[in-house]
């Protein structure tokens, strides 16, 4: 199946709210067919529960979903053309591989052979051949999460559901079943629409994702675009390690703009703004896009030159701590006016971890199409 | 004396303190039992001195009429105060699990009150509750029993809610939701997910039930009619008189029979399902 526009989930002005506390305030969006949706935000944000009232283990306090354009407000869980892989698996302890992902199929009356044909299929898709007559606790957490998997993949629901699914699986495994994931839902072409508070998990999995702070969408857009457009300071620094510094709008024009900020000084950028002249915003700096220099021999003057002609994007600092982290190295450094920054910085050789230490005096500079002018 | 390897701290079996004091705990609780199915066999009226051994009191306590049809009255009292107790215990851990509602502590306090209340009370109870709703006492078997029975159930479903109840605290809500998630109605759900996860519950608190049930003399004693007795009762009318070797023989197959009943459940269910349940 390609991705087409046709939207297989709408979330219609949904609302929950468990007493006082609201969950999900008010949210709007399109799921289409095909995608790989993710819901990331931190925990507590609502993201879980959105996820639940799409399953309908929750209904709206207000509000619609339609699921392949059908309201969905007097379905319950067990009719919908949904499935769910849930954060424990919820693989049923007392029964074996087979059984556990025939359950579905068994209860809705589909004849044995096929229930025998689609079982194997199901297992086979997730990599579990020869696991058929093993019992829960006989596997681990990543075989019973693929038990999961696979129990809700044989009912070929619409949309399939992952509620944190790598969240209890070790790094190494994580990082595998990343790309299993993105490859199965290539496969089946199922949508998958899956929570989760691991930026890197989405960035590396998703199709679009939507970032949830306090039960609202705080963007929505596909990942590179998240980490490179972030909308506000609440995605910026979510999604991905910034610099955020508050500053006052100077200059405004179609093809360059300059931002006054007191704490790093004058960042220029090679496009308009939008905003009101004067108006409080903030300049949002992945530590990637600095460049460090050795203070002192121009070449950071000259190459800031060159990638800001308009304007120096340009600071001085102190090295005050680092962090080496194998691939890349990670310098925090107090700038002139006393605030930090972070700069990452690839170890490109085996020795360039040595060229900066402690205490040494840097010069940083950066390209004018790097910071990022956040409103709010 | 240097071929022995150390004691580790926590090998206790292998400390003579420890061996002796487990040795000891057990003679404690199960002297008595022995010498009473020992002195079943013994050959002699007065059954305190061993005179030698015999099975007459074996033939004599099953041809006992009254003392066969007091065991017959028991055991059928016991099946089927286990029978509504499991029933009636399950039900009202589940609702307990799974509902909120107003006084739910309160519903859940007064639930456990024939655990606290002492029996003689409860006996007392029982004796004027029956006489003034003037439950007949002249039905045919085995509705003659069923003040006893009654009486019964209504101390031994809090012990099966109670287990239950706590093996429900251990179960994850989330398989629920995945079988209706499946397809699964409430019904199947309940069938096929929440029900093999208390079986072990289930069968402890039958257990439980059945024992309570088989032994209780003092609610027994006050709701028994004039032609309803127990074995409990029957024993303590029969040693009024004197601890006949006859005595010693019936007890005998009532804890053989128990026992065997209980291994047969745990062979059933598996010793750790039924530890688990707890």
């Amino acid at each position: 199946m390609t991705e087409t526009n046709q939207p297989i989930i709408q979330i219609r002005n949904v609302s929950k709210r468990f007493g006082k506390v609201t969950a999900v305030d008010n949210i709007s969006l399109d799921i289409r067919a095909g995608e790989f949706f993710v819901l990331l935000g931190p925990s507590g944000c609502g993201k879980t529960t959105l996820l639940r009232m799409i399953a309908g283990f929750e209904l709206p306090t207000e509000g619609q979903i339609l699921i392949d354009g059908q309201d969905m407000s007097l379905v319950p869980p067990n009719k919908r053309p949904v499935n769910m892989v849930f954060q424990s698996y919820a693989v049923f302890p007392h029964m074996n591989v087979t059984d556990n992902v025939g359950y579905g199929l068994r209860i809705s009356g589909v004849p044995k052979s096929e229930i025998r044909e689609r079982v194997a299929e199901a297992l086979e898709l997730v990599k579990l051949g020869g696991f058929e007559d093993r019992m829960p606790d006989q596997m681990s957490g990543g075989q019973r999460q693929r038990v999961a998997l696979a129990r809700s993949l044989v009912m070929r629901p619409k949309v399939l559901l992952l509620d944190e699914p790598l969240s209890a699986l070790d790094a190494k495994l994580r990082a595998q079943m990343q790309f299993e994931l993105a490859d199965l839902q290539d496969k089946v072409g199922i949508t998958f629409v899956t929570v989760t508070h691991d930026q890197d998990e989405a960035l590396s999995m998703a199709s679009r994702v939507a970032v949830i702070n306090k039960g609202e969408v705080a963007q929505l857009a596909p990942p590179s675009d998240l980490y490179e457009y972030p909308a506000n300071r609440f995605v910026a620094d979510f999604v991905g390690s910034v610099n955020i510094f508050e500053g006052t709008l100077t200059l405004d024009e179609p093809d360059k703009a300059a931002v006054d900020c007191p704490g790093l000084g004058k960042v220029y950028l090679n496009h308009g703004v939008t905003g009101p002249h004067g108006a409080n915003v903030w300049i949002a700096l992945r530590p990637e896009k600095i460049y460090l220099h050795v203070p002192g021999k121009g070449k950071a003057v000259r190459a800031a030159a060159q990638d800001a002609p308009d304007g120096h994007n340009f600071a001085r600092g102190t090295i005050k701590g680092m962090s080496y982290l194998g691939d890349i190295t990670l310098y925090e450094i107090q700038l002139e006016g006393g605030q930090i920054i972070r700069v990452s910085r690839p170890n490109l050789s085996r020795h360039d971890q040595e060229d900066f230490t402690w205490d040494d005096k840097v010069s940083m500079h950066w390209r004018a199409d790097s910071p990022v002018v956040l409103l709010s | 004396m240097f071929n022995r390897t150390a004691i580790a701290p926590l090998e206790y079996t292998r400390k003579l303190w420890m061996r002796s004091w487990v040795g000891l705990t057990m003679l404690f609780l199960y002297a008595p039992l022995i010498v009473l199915m020992i002195f079943s066999f013994n050959d002699s009226k007065r059954n305190v001195v061993w005179k030698g051994f015999t099975l007459k009191y074996y033939e004599k306590a099953l041809n006992n009429d009254s003392l066969v049809e007091a065991m017959v009255n028991s055991l059928t009292i016991a099946f089927f105060a286990t029978i509504i107790s499991l029933v009636i215990g399950a039900l009202a851990a589940v609702m307990l699990w799974r509902f909120r509602f107003p006084f739910k502590g309160l519903v859940e306090g007064t639930m456990s009150l024939p655990i606290i209340v002492p029996e003689i009370c409860l006996g007392v109870a029982f004796l004027i509750f029956f006489a003034k709703v003037d439950w007949p006492t002249d039905l045919p078997w085995p509705l003659n029993l069923s003040a006893i029975t009654i009486a019964h159930i209504t101390f031994c479903f809090p012990f099966v809610a109670m287990v239950v109840r706590a093996r429900l605290a251990s179960f994850n809500k989330e398989e629920e939701e995945a079988a209706k998630d499946l397809g699964a109605t409430e019904w199947q759900a309940f069938r096929d997910v929440l029900l093999p996860h208390i079986k072990p519950s289930l069968v402890a608190g039958a257990l439980l039930a059945f024992t309570l049930s088989l032994d209780d003399f003092v609610i027994t004693f006050f709701t028994s009619g004039p032609d309803t007795i127990t074995f409990p009762v029957k024993v303590y009318s029969m040693v009024r008189f004197s601890v006949t070797p006859e005595v010693n023989a019936a007890s005998t197959i009532l804890i053989i029979l128990t026992v065997a009943l209980t291994f047969i459940a745990l062979k059933y269910q598996g010793v750790k399902g039924i530890s688990d349940a707890h």
